[in-house]
């Protein structure tokens, strides 16, 4: 293949595939010569979720341009029905159908929950539509630490007060209120987590660089000069808000397959924050950016132990810094005029290829 | 008679919420911005009475006016330093600063005083003469913080009001948030007006937090988080930008959580006071009291 005459885009995707393929590679072969660290190997199934969840958030605060607040939520919802179903058929059924099987009902879950709140939201937009999705996030929160489903003989029993009042005569208890799904046999391996972040990527890329795609950003910079030339905005909207959605369930499925207990109180504002810190810093709208800072983010907490009590207080002035320095009218005028002075200084630098976006 | 006094209760817990959606309000109606640290800045003025008050015994007035004065000069700081240099940055930016500033106090909190909670002992018990109200023949009994706080919000919002209708100051507010532009070629100092909407916005918060903390009484980093956000829901619930507004909304949500803390479930009451909000915001956008407001190309 002709490395030039393909289009900027694909080269720019071809990049990102590249570095996530290498990353795998190169912890086989850590993992082959027995060099990585505990710790280190427990964070990679984690590592390949958040960066799945960083990867779709970027689709609704990068592409889209709304603030999600709630995407925590749609992890939970896509993590608690994904993972209830591994539980109850990964005994009966052979085991990869049962794992497919179990992400795409997280992920299809997830997306329905998507639409359910997309639909009404989407036609708020900016700070309404964070407030929302933040209260749907809390609202999921509250309802799955309520929530117990039990089944037995008769079937499934469900209640919001307490696992007494499921009625159950001797069957088993699926959701236990706060202390959530356990005894879950961990199915979740590194593989599969890169294997997954190829498929968002693939998918998500693939929406970008496409006719939606160019909608959905039109959208974002203007959204009534879009509608004027015949956009139907809405549609759009949902498409990116669910196809996020989509993709944080799966991540919820392959984050809570890693452990052996789930609980609600996991995906919570706090988790929903971390994400949007990783979009930040990666560069919001740049979906390579939200790989890289995910996976670094993820990883070098665990490097800097002694850090750790700071971390959040490092991340909460890296958000506002990040943000005067990238989108304050100052700023930006006095990053024109130093790299007018560095282009002078390079007459053979062509600006226009300096603007690529993953 | 009992639910009367889960009534009463929840007419508090509003008249709390009311003071904090002031300052929401009054923020989005003039910077036009979601002040998302505003419910931290309520955590840090309960950790100054706390400190003076709780631990040091200083006259409880005299604490919370100390309180007040450290949240306005909070307020105004993180104005000037977070806010206004994105002024006329698109809103998304001046969000996510927000939120990086509200997760900074609550670090920052936890950092200096611990995530443990602390039991906050509530500042009315500490002036004499306000004693349980006890009506009925002994059957309904108001405590002093539930009056206090209710006859509180009631005082401030009116002078408030009257603050914005009647003095160059709040003409001066008013005249911001109708139009930004048009204000500053008239000769109103933006940059001053906005500072000082977030001073009187983050008084109140203090006030809110004492006696939030009174009727609630534990205190830890998080504290100001979820009221903070509630207000902001009752706000939104009563119109965003409108005093009255505020008030109202305040008042009806701290009604509908109590009485569904009451009477549906303890756990889901903050469900439920979320899907009021959204159900609100999907019925009438603008809230109960709020303008519509057109969008001009």
């Amino acid at each position: 293949m002709n490395l030039k005459s393909m289009k900027r885009s694909t080269k720019s995707n071809l990049i990102t595939f590249g570095i996530v393929i290498a990353f795998y590679i190169v912890v086989q072969v850590l993992s082959a010569a027995d060099l990585l660290t505990n710790s280190f190997a427990g964070q990679l199934v984690p590592i390949c979720a958040y960066v799945i969840m960083a990867v779709s958030l970027n689709l609704t605060v990068g592409i889209l341009g709304e603030l999600s607040l709630g995407h925590a939520g749609f992890m939970s919802v896509g993590a608690f029905s994904g993972t209830l179903l591994w539980v109850s058929i990964s005994s009966t059924t052979p085991k990869p159908l049962a794992l497919v099987l179990s992400f795409v009902v997280g992920g299809l879950v997830a997306g329905v929950f998507g639409f359910l709140v997309g639909v009404p939201v989407l036609r708020l937009s900016g700070d309404y539509l964070a407030i929302v999705t933040l209260a749907f996030g809390e609202i999921i929160k509250n309802v799955m630490n309520a929530c117990y489903l039990g089944v037995d003989a008769n079937g499934l029993h469900f209640s919001l007060k307490d696992s007494s009042s499921l009625n159950m005569e001797d069957g088993k208890v699926l959701i236990n209120g706060a202390q959530g799904i356990t005894g879950i046999t961990k199915a979740s391996s590194f593989t599969i987590g890169i294997v997954l972040v190829i498929l968002t990527l693939l998918v998500i890329l693939n929406l970008v660089n496409s006719r939606a795609g160019r909608a959905i950003t039109s959208i974002r910079d203007n959204e009534i000069a879009a509608r004027s030339v015949g956009i139907p905005i809405t549609k759009y909207k949902l498409m990116a808000f669910v196809t996020s959605a989509v993709f944080a369930g799966i991540a919820g499925v392959l984050y809570s397959l890693n452990y052996s207990s789930l609980v609600a109180k996991k995906f919570d504002y706090n988790t929903s924050i971390l994400i949007l810190v990783f979009v930040v810093l990666g560069g919001i709208g740049n979906l390579r950016g939200s790989v890289i800072a995910a996976a670094i983010l993820t990883v070098l907490p665990e490097m800097l132990r002694s850090m750790n009590d700071y971390r959040m207080l490092i991340y909460a002035i890296v958000l506002i810094v990040v943000m005067i320095f990238n989108q304050s009218p100052q700023m930006i005028q006095l990053r024109n005029k130093l790299t007018a002075r560095f282009r002078k200084e390079n007459h053979t630098d062509n600006p226009k290829q300096k603007k690529g976006v993953a | 008679m009992q639910f009367l006094s889960y009534l009463i209760n929840g007419i508090s817990l509003g008249s709390v919420y009311a003071l904090i959606a002031l300052g929401y309000t009054m923020v989005y109606g003039i910077a036009k911005m979601l002040n998302f640290a505003h419910g931290d800045v309520i955590m840090i003025g309960s950790y100054v009475v706390f400190f003076t008050f709780g631990t040091s015994g200083m006259n409880p007035i005299l604490s919370i006016v100390l309180s007040m004065v450290v949240c306005t000069v909070l307020g105004v700081v993180i104005e000037r330093v977070a806010y206004r240099p994105l002024r006329e940055a698109p809103s998304l930016a001046v969000l996510i600063t927000a939120i990086g500033v509200s997760y900074l106090l609550q670090q920052v909190a936890q950092l200096t005083w611990s995530s443990n909670p602390k039991s906050f002992i509530s500042v009315i018990s500490g002036i004499p003469f306000l004693q349980p109200l006890s009506l009925f023949g002994g059957q309904l009994t108001i405590s002093a913080e539930t009056i206090v706080t209710i006859v509180v919000c009631v005082v401030i919002m009116v002078a408030l009001i009257w603050f914005v209708n009647n003095t160059s100051a709040g003409h001066a507010m008013l005249a911001v948030s109708e139009d930004r532009g048009a204000a500053q070629l008239m000769g109103v100092n933006v940059n001053a007006t906005i500072s000082l909407t977030f001073a009187i916005g983050s008084a109140l918060a203090a006030v809110a937090g004492a006696l939030l903390c009174s009727s609630y009484p534990t205190l830890q980093p998080t504290t100001g988080a979820m009221p903070g956000i509630k207000a902001f829901v009752a706000a939104v619930f009563g119109g965003i930008g409108s005093i009255p507004g505020a008030f109202l909304g305040g008042i009806l949500l701290g009604i509908i959580e109590n009485l569904s803390k009451a009477y549906i479930s303890t756990q889901l009451s903050d469900a439920i006071v979320f899907l009021v909000l959204i159900v609100v915001l999907i019925v009438k956008p603008t809230g109960l009291l709020g303008k519509k407001v057109n969008v001009k190309v």
